[in-house]
């Protein structure tokens, strides 16, 4: 079975994995590479719940004659539904990003925050001369 | 070796190379599916974090420019949330039930009915797609709502260019024909929307169903799109026939349970759609499935459009 | 069809929102949307009426029985919850089409009120939903269309606004969804009430504990709890005018809710009071948010943003009412809810009419308005009072309980961090009522003239709900101590 290759530890890789992805995302300044980040911790966060659902010895949730033992179909709808959300975000995430681009010149985060501070300060300057 | 793509990602910085190493991480994570016998999932994560996603990074990509700058402040404060996160988790795990083991409560309480029933109560053999379509439909029909949300999104951020380009057939002269993939284009294409087809409705015997289908289905026109440019797409299939598709799929879901809410039952009892409940289970499902599938493809297929014609127009 | 009620009460939005995208006319889209709205209103009073004697309505969707199917479930709390976020509906989608005309492109009118109708959908699912991962996907679903909403602003300051937004909602998402899984493992259950009965016996599994956390710390991104409310002031400053509005009004409120609901609903409060310790951490980020939001607001010059920072202190009020944990505090939370939807309202509602007529909404564009825009004015300050606490408004009522939830306790700073807040809630809302009433009109800005009466009509509808329920609070405070009993339970 390929099974020993997960045993313990199955859920401590699945939780590196997840933080791989959390701390690109809220390490990196540019926002494409956030997306994936965001992505890589989502689909870590998928393989916990289906992990959870897993029976050693068990196979596939679909109903045969000559099999006893199934693995848990549940996890499975909740993260196939997870997936579909996840996909809608990062469609929706990268559309902005596209705005980002074409509004600002740039897709780094830190600029972006520079650009509208000055912006900021700009309309302070203009109210200050009433 | 998914650690090790994952790191890579961290690590690299041409975002090409990030997109495409992230598109290997997705294959990755699917094949783990498959071992852990979630092949549905593993099956939509192919079609969606290898396929959809990683072509629509691609698709900012081109409009973004793709290299990043190395950043500047350092990674200490993001280093300390990260690993307190981590041990919560570990410390969570602790107390976890071990893995594997048939005996965890999640195998105990709600899931033997679903394993043990289904195949009679609703009728088709694949656990997966009973409690999907039928036992939490709900929450399916929620998640057709979501990609409709995202389609709301893209179009309200970036829109359609809905006619054609304006200048006629010019396109061949700054672009090399490409005989040999665009014959082997025609030659795919069909068989991708058959096997398409297949999968929406052997959704209830192996893996599959609408969501795939739909994915699949949108991957036919996506290669469409790339081989012979949006023009050409555009005659196929025009964004202003996807659009209502899209709305109708989410419609045929939502009707299918306002009918059998006048048929006496709650919202998306199928039973109540034929006098046999078995049956009327496996018409409500082959419907709302239609749904899903329908929403699915038509939305991929306009976002997809959406970022190529926005592509074309900063080009 | 009233067995029905809870159903519709979330399919009428979402099933609507994809009508109007399918007839892709704005005025088609706008009528049906208020249409829905008022429906949804008049939905949610019904199920309110139908509880008002502590029943539970239980509705099974699929005819499949919980935990197997998924359900709603209705009581006292969240039907109280859906009375605000559809009432706040019902008077805030009349008002925004003449809103919008000003500040979004025709093109994509139809598109904001199918994004309107699915965030409504969305927020109207979470309150009744009694399945945690129907939560997920619900929560999911109004989050998109909040996005969308936000992005629409004029300013290209929305955009980056609403990316960050993603980022944190989604954070906030996934770790809600990884509390959900936790549980999951546990109990093999996702139904509320399952789960409450399920985790009684594991009160000691640090498997629980770590599910709690997450949840805790997922939510409170939604609800833009100090520190994690970054997102919040940014996409409220910058999202057109009714949007700000409208997610002022409900967003934040569906999040304590959902809070109040996992933290005793599913947890149990012996658990997160007893086991987790939660108040300790409640009250004290709750006054760090109280103390320093109201400094913050006392610097902006944009309005708008002054009043994102003061909604952040007033989510400091409905937190430390649950971390007072007693009746008295629970009852104020559940009353600021109402109230403070109520107030931040008018306030969110007076600024639009400002930008609909002056085209932007900072203290510059407000200077000299008292006697240009005299209604607009009115309501801002009737606002602006009740923000503060006067007597006779909703502000005064669940700050009263507030307070004495805190003398209750003992807990004196805090009595004292509620009335500094207040001096400094005075000073901002002075300010803007300074520069309207007392200055004059900048020379280079044109001469303006009073918003039109189909703007008019919803500020002062929910102007005098401000002063109705404050003069006349029995309604609300009942139904909210009724609640809070039934919440705290055994606990004191």
């Amino acid at each position: 079975m390929m099974l020993d290759f997960f045993d313990l530890y199955n859920y401590w890789v699945v939780i590196f994995l997840m933080m791989a992805g959390f701390y690109t995302l809220i390490a990196y300044d540019n926002l494409i590479k956030k997306i994936i980040g965001l992505n890589i911790f989502q689909s870590a966060v998928f393989m916990l719940y289906i992990s959870v659902g897993k029976v050693s010895g068990g196979s596939e949730p679909i109903a045969a004659d000559n099999i006893e033992l199934y693995s848990n179909p549940l996890p499975h709808v909740l993260i196939l539904t997870a997936i579909v959300v996840g996909v809608a975000t990062t469609a929706l995430g990268l559309a902005l990003t596209i705005r980002i681009k074409e509004a600002y010149g740039t897709i780094n985060e830190n600029d972006i925050v520079q650009m509208n501070r000055d912006a900021e300060a700009e309309k302070a300057q203009e109210w200050g001369r009433e | 070796m998914l650690a090790a793509t994952a790191i890579a990602v961290i690590r690299q910085h041409s975002l090409f190379a990030i997109v495409m190493l992230f598109g290997i991480y997705s294959l990755l994570s699917a094949s783990i599916f498959v071992v852990l016998d979630a092949v549905d999932v593993a099956f939509t994560e192919a079609a969606v974090g290898a396929g959809i996603s990683t072509m629509l990074m691609l698709g900012t990509l081109v409009i973004t420019g793709h290299h990043e700058r190395t950043p500047k402040h350092g990674p200490v404060l993001p280093l300390v949330v990260v690993m307190l996160t981590g041990a919560v988790l570990v410390w969570g795990t602790l107390d976890m039930p071990p893995f594997g083991a048939a005996d965890n409560p999640v195998h105990q309480h709600v899931a033997p009915r679903y394993i043990e029933d289904s195949p009679q109560e609703v009728g088709i053999p694949n656990m997966v797609t009973s409690v999907l379509a039928s036992y939490r439909a709900y929450d399916t029909m929620g998640e057709v709502i979501v990609v409709f949300a995202a389609l709301v999104g893209v179009l309200a951020l970036i829109g359609i260019r809905e006619q054609k380009s304006p200048r006629p057939v010019s396109t061949t002269d700054d672009k090399p024909p490409r005989p040999v993939l665009q014959v082997m284009a025609k030659l795919l294409i069909p068989y991708i929307m058959i096997f398409a087809l297949y999968v929406q409705f052997h959704g209830e015997y192996g893996p599959g169903g609408g969501f795939q289908a739909g994915v699949i289905f949108a991957s036919a026109i996506i290669l469409y799109v790339l081989t012979f440019g949006l023009d050409d797409a555009y005659a196929l299939v025009a964004p202003s026939v996807l659009r209502p598709l899209a709305a109708l799929g989410v419609l045929l879901y939502g009707g299918t349970g306002v009918v059998t809410m006048l048929m006496g039952g709650t919202f998306l009892n199928y039973s109540v759609l034929a006098d046999d409940p078995v049956q009327g289970q496996l018409y409500g499902i082959i419907a709302i499935e239609f749904g899903v599938g329908l929403t699915v493809a038509t939305v991929m297929m306009l976002i997809f459009y959406a970022f190529i014609s926005r592509g074309e127009k900063a080009a | 069809m009233s067995m029905h009620l809870p159903a519709l009460q979330v399919i009428i939005p979402l099933l609507l929102a994809a009508v109007i995208f399918l007839f892709n006319n704005a005025r088609i889209a706008y009528i049906v949307s208020v249409a829905a709205s008022w429906l949804c209103l008049a939905i949610a009073i019904q199920l309110l009426l139908l509880v008002n004697d502590g029943s539970v309505i239980e509705y099974a969707f699929g005819g499949w029985e919980p935990p197997w199917g998924i359900a709603y479930n209705v009581d006292q709390l969240n039907a109280f919850v859906l009375v605000i976020v559809s009432g706040i509906a019902a008077i805030m989608f009349p008002f925004s089409w003449r809103s919008i005309q000003a500040e979004i492109p025709a093109s994509l009118h139809v598109l904001f009120y199918t994004a309107l109708l699915l965030c409504l959908a969305g927020l109207l699912g979470m309150t009744i939903t009694g399945d945690a991962f129907n939560f997920f996907v619900l929560l999911e679903i109004s989050s998109l269309a909040t996005y969308t909403l936000i992005s629409l602003g004029k300013d290209r300051r929305s955009l980056s606004a609403a990316f960050q937004y993603l980022i944190m909602g989604t954070i906030g998402g996934t770790f809600i969804l990884l509390g959900v899984g936790l549980l999951y493992t546990l109990t093999g259950t996702l139904n509320m009430a399952d789960l409450a009965e399920r985790i009684g016996p594991l009160q000691a599994s640090r498997t629980l504990q770590a599910a709690f956390a997450f949840l805790v710390v997922g939510i409170g991104l939604k609800l833009a709890m100090f520190p994690l409310h970054l997102w919040l002031p940014g996409a409220y400053a910058t999202a057109p005018s009714v949007v700000s509005a409208f997610l002022a009004a409900t967003a934040t409120k569906v999040a304590v809710y959902a809070l109040l609901r996992f933290m005793f609903g599913v947890f149990g409060a012996d658990f997160a009071y007893g086991e987790m310790h939660v108040e300790l951490m409640l009250v004290s980020l709750a006054l760090v948010s109280v103390l320093f939001a109201s400094l913050i607001a006392l610097l902006q010059r944009g309005v708008k943003r002054m009043l994102a920072y003061s909604s952040l202190a007033q989510i400091g009020y409905m937190l430390l009412g649950i971390g007072l944990a007693n009746v008295s505090g629970l009852t104020a939370t559940l009353l600021h809810l109402f109230n403070h939807a109520l107030m931040k309202g008018v306030l969110f509602l007076a600024l639009a009419m400002v930008f609909y007529r002056t085209g932007g909404s900072s203290m510059r564009h407000m200077s000299g308005l008292g006697r240009q825009m005299p209604w607009t004015m009115a309501a801002f300050v009737v606002g602006g009072l009740s923000l503060i606490g006067v007597p006779l408004t909703v502000g005064f009522i669940s700050k009263w309980y507030l307070i004495l939830a805190s003398i209750e306790r003992g807990w004196w700073p805090v009595t004292a961090v509620i009335l500094v807040a207040s001096l400094i809630a005075v000073m901002y809302i002075w300010r803007v009522v300074e520069v309207a009433y007392f200055k004059e009109r900048p020379a280079d800005l044109p001469t303006v003239s009073e918003a039109p009466l189909s703007l008019l009509l919803p500020t002062w509808t929910l102007v005098a709900a401000n002063i109705y329920f404050g003069i006349n609070a029995s309604v609300t405070t009942g139904i909210a101590q009724n609640v809070a009993q039934t919440l705290l339970g055994g606990v004191q």
